[in-house]
Parts: structure tokens; sequence; C-alpha cells
């Protein structure tokens, strides 16, 4: 394979709350333009996982990024270079408005002529988040939190976006809708790595998935693949 | 009735002083949930910075105020980045129990440096206007009017800057904020600039408004500035505004119709009925506890 298009590279991660490993000896890559998931179920180390990712916790093993060794980089430099996190449970701040939350996630942009352009593409993609950009952050439904989640990391510009469980507590059209728009921002150019309970709708569409269990990988494949293992079906799509 | 104005002059005067103090504690309560309990003692390296640039630089009001604000910030960030910076992870006991050593250093630097009480040299010339029978000090009202100048600037940068967003961000999800590219260790160092500066810009008023200043002076008012923020709602930046007022008509009434002596008194009374009453302040909400 073609080595060149890797965008992320993780090799044996490990990472370790006190003697517990939540993470253990992982390895895997994401290729430049792919839709990536890592399934798995609670516990499973899949946020640890993207927290090492984007540097926000402690790991040993090696995380390159656009090749680049991300060890001793600061979480905050991590986002300059490109790469965004829609954290678990969507990190919305209840006490900013819709507007400053977005407008937080430019901090890193020197390109402030088209930070205008890109506001009207978040609000193109969620036209609910205009009608409230004046509104507290805490005011907002769950799935209106969710799209102000990638909203946010769509205004970081970031050239690969992670996202940890964005199906969390939606109801089922929601969750179509949201997937929905990680389809069409991966077909802007964007790089996705997505973290899901949602095996079904997660390996619909993935180009790729890794199977997380207790720290460990323990199946990959292709997605459609996965969709139809004996293993995935009986454990993840009851 | 001139007698009620007077004196609400004087409220103003001192909860302008105590208000200023008071962000100080509040700021850096909303950003780290930590209590800088050295915040009274940079309070009093203000008014010893002001002392120093008008005695020995011999310089006049303004560059004198720059300097001690200027001096107490820095100071300010010194101190979190070798103190409180690696404790962050540490028990909240610990950080407290720091907070107070550091506090304790800056009296007792300060005291072997100066043994003996101090005289702020007058750097403003002080008229007094006598209004309708009420006598209006200018260093009073000047005290006011920057006090209140400053808050309004605070004010702006806490709701019109990024700077401010992203301290207002921290308060309310530290963890998210490094993942949106915000350098979350500088905004705590500006954070603790701003505030600590305040205070520096309060020791300086002090110095104006009681020119003899010795290096416990932070004790008593550091305590009363901290209570205003308790009433205002810690965290709060209104509120510690609020709080620093009415900590200062407080203490006037206080004087007014008991004896002085009751006057910590009632504001340390003040403090255990609000904590048991009201433990938010009167801004203050409980913090969603997040899971
Ligand atoms: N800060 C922490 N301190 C101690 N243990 C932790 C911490 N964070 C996670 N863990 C533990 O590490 C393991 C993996 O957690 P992680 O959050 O990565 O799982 P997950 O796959 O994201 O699960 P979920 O689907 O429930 O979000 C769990 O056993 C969890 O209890
Ligand atoms: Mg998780």
């Amino acid at each position: 394979m073609d080595n060149n298009n890797i965008i992320i590279s993780v090799e044996n991660l490990t990472v370790a709350y006190g003697n517990i490993k939540a993470v253990d000896d992982v390895s895997f890559e994401v290729r430049e333009g792919e839709i990536v998931t890592l399934i798995g179920a609670n516990g499973a180390g899949k946020s640890s996982t993207l927290r090492a990712i984007s540097g926000v916790t402690p790991y040993s093993g090696r995380i390159c990024y656009g090749g680049r060794d991300l060890r001793n980089i600061p979480a905050h430099q991590i986002v300059a270079r490109g790469m965004a996190q829609v954290p678990e449970g969507r990190g919305i701040f209840g006490n900013l408005t819709v507007m400053e939350n977005l407008k937080l996630a430019t901090w890193q942009r020197k390109d402030r002529e088209t930070v205008a352009k890109d506001y009207r593409r978040v609000f193109a993609l969620f036209p609910q988040l205009e009608k409230r950009q004046d509104q507290l952050g805490g005011t907002l439904s769950g799935g209106e939190q969710q799209m102000l989640a990638v909203g946010r990391a769509l205004m970081s510009r970031s050239r690969m976006m992670l996202l940890d469980e964005p199906s969390m507590g939606l109801a089922p059209v929601l969750v179509r809708d949201i997937f929905h728009t990680i389809t069409e921002i991966n077909r802007t150019g964007t790089t996705i790595l997505l973290v899901e309970q949602n095996a079904h709708m997660a390996l619909s569409i993935a180009s790729r998935a890794y199977v997380l269990e207790t720290g460990k990988i323990i199946l990959s494949g292709a997605g459609k693949e996965l969709l139809d293992n004996q293993r995935v079906r009986e454990a993840y799509l009851g | 009735m001139t007698y009620v104005f007077q004196q609400l002059l004087n409220a103003l005067q001192v909860g302008s002083i105590y208000a200023l103090i008071a962000l100080g504690y509040t700021m850096v309560y909303g950003i780290l949930t930590m209590i800088n309990f050295a915040h009274g003692d940079l309070f009093m390296v203000g008014a010893f910075f002001c002392f120093f640039a008008a005695i020995f630089l011999n310089l006049p009001f303004v560059p004198v105020l720059v300097i001690s604000m200027v001096g107490v910030a820095l100071l300010g960030v010194v101190i979190e980045r070798c103190a409180y910076k690696p404790l962050r992870q540490a028990p909240r006991v610990s950080a407290i129990i720091t907070a107070l050593g550091v506090g304790l250093f800056l009296e007792n630097f300060t005291l072997a440096l100066n043994p003996y009480p101090k005289q702020v040299p007058q750097l403003l010339a002080n008229t007094t206007w006598i209004f309708h029978g009420v006598s209006i000090s200018s260093i009073a009202l000047f005290i006011v009017i920057l006090s209140l100048l400053l808050m309004l600037m605070l004010d702006l940068i806490v709701r019109r800057t990024m700077v401010g967003m992203a301290m207002r961000a921290i308060s309310w999800d530290k963890a998210v904020v490094p993942l949106l590219g915000v350098p979350v260790d500088l905004i705590i160092s500006l954070t603790f600039a701003i505030g600590t500066s305040l205070g520096g810009a309060a020791g300086v008023m002090y110095g104006l408004a009681y020119p003899v200043i010795d290096p416990y002076m932070g004790i008593m008012v550091g305590w009363k500035a901290f209570i205003s923020a308790v009433v205002g709602g810690i965290g709060n930046i209104r509120g510690a505004m609020i709080g620093g007022y009415i900590l200062g008509a407080l203490e006037i009434l206080v004087v007014a119709v008991m004896p002085s002596t009751y006057r910590d008194f009632v504001a340390f009374v003040l403090l255990l009925i609000l904590l048991i009453f009201r433990p938010y302040g009167i801004l203050g909400k409980p913090h969603p506890q997040k899971v």
C-alpha cells in the first residue's frame, strides 16, 4: 500500500490510568480522505485513544500526524496543525453563546478573511444554529449541541476530524442526520476518525474499521466487511 | 441627610478597593477553582511598589500606578507558574496551603525589607469640596472613578475579547478548551496577570486614601475582599464588584451605629450567614456537575 498518504499513524499506543491499561499496545493508521471508525463497547478505550491523539492525555508509543511525531507537541498546537476533535459529550460551553463557541475555535487561525466564509458554511450545514447564534450554548437541545460541536471543529479548519460518539443520546432521525453530515464533511476533503458504539451506522459509512475490546484491537477490515462479520454481528449489532 | 450622603461616599471609596481586590479572588477561582490566599498580600505588595516608585524613582501618579500594576502582575504570574501550576492535579488542600505559604512569604519578605510602617507620599493634590454640606474629597472621588473605569475595562475584556471568551470557557470546562486550539496555560497566566494587577491598583489607591502602609495590611483587607467575592458569588465577576460595594456599605453602616470594633466582626458574621443560607452568593449559581 501507498505509505505516502497516511495522515495519522498510531504505533504501539498504550494509555494507562494508574495500573489500569485503558489502551494496550494499539496500532492503526488513517489515510488521507478516509472515514475510519473505531468501534467498541463501554470502557474499551476509544475515548482514551482519541485523547492521546489530541495530546490531552499522557501515553506511550508513537503517534505521527502528517509524518511528524506528535510527542511533546502541546494540544493547542496540534489543533493549529489541522486536527480537531469533537469530544465525547459534545463539550459545549454552556455559558458562551453559540457564536462565541464557534469563534473560540478560530483561535489558531490567521486567515481572518476566510473565517467569515466558514461561518456561512457552518450555518448552511446547520441552519438551526444560525437562528440561535446569540443564545447560550447551555440552552440548546442535545441535537443542536451536537451540531454546534461539529460546527466548532469545522471552524478550526481541520484537515482531520476526530469524532467521539457523535450519535450519543440522539433520536434515530438525528443520528441519521449527523452521520449524513459526517459523510458530507468527508466529501469536502476532511479525513475522519470516528469513534462509535452505534456500530451499524458507523460501519455503513466507514471505509475501514477497527474493533476495540478492553484496550486491544481484535478485528479490522473494510466497513462493509465487518458489517457482515459473524463476531461483530453478535457482539455489536445484536 | 447630608450625613447619609457623606457616609455613602465613604462606602463607595472603601467598596471600590474591596471590589478591585475581590475581582482577583473571583477570577482565579473561576478559572482554577482555587482560592489564591496570597492575593491580599499581593495587594500589600502593590502598595509597597507604589511607595518605592514614588520615593526612590520620584515618579508622578500615572507611572507609579503603571509600575505597581505591572509589577504585581508579573509577581502574580511568577507565583502561579512556580507555586500553583505544579499542584494543579494535586488535592485542593495542597494548593490552599501553598497559597497561604506564599502569602506568609510575601509578608515576611516585605517585613525584612521594611521593618517599620511607611508613609506613601502625597501623589495627588487633595482638594475638598463642600457640596450642600457634604464634603467631597477629590482623592475619594478619584478612587471611585478610577476603580469603576478599571472594572469597566475588565468587563469589556471578559465579555468582548477572545481572551475573555477563553477565560469563560475554561471556567465552564477546562478539559475541552485545548481541543479548540486555545493555549490554556497562557490564558491562566493572563488571568493571574489581570486579576493581580487590579489588586496592585487597589494597593496604590489604598496608599492614596490611607497613606501609612505596613507588610500586614493585606491580611484584613484581603479577608474583606474575599468575603466580598463570596457574597457576590465566587467565580462571578460582576458579583465580586457588587460584593465589594456591599461590604463597603456594611462596614460604614456598622461603624455608624455600633462601636467601631464591631466592624470586622460583622463582616465575618455576614460570611457565616451567607455560607449557611446562600453559599453560592448573590449572582453565583450552583455549577452543573459534569459527569
Ligand atoms: N481519567 C481516567 N482515570 C481513570 N480511569 C479512566 C479515566 N478515563 C478512562 N478511564 C478508564 O479507562 C477505560 C477506558 O476508558 P475510555 O473512556 O477510553 O473508554 P471508551 O471506549 O471511550 O468508553 P465509552 O464508550 O463508555 O465512552 C475505562 O475502564 C475507564 O474507566
Ligand atoms: Mg468514550
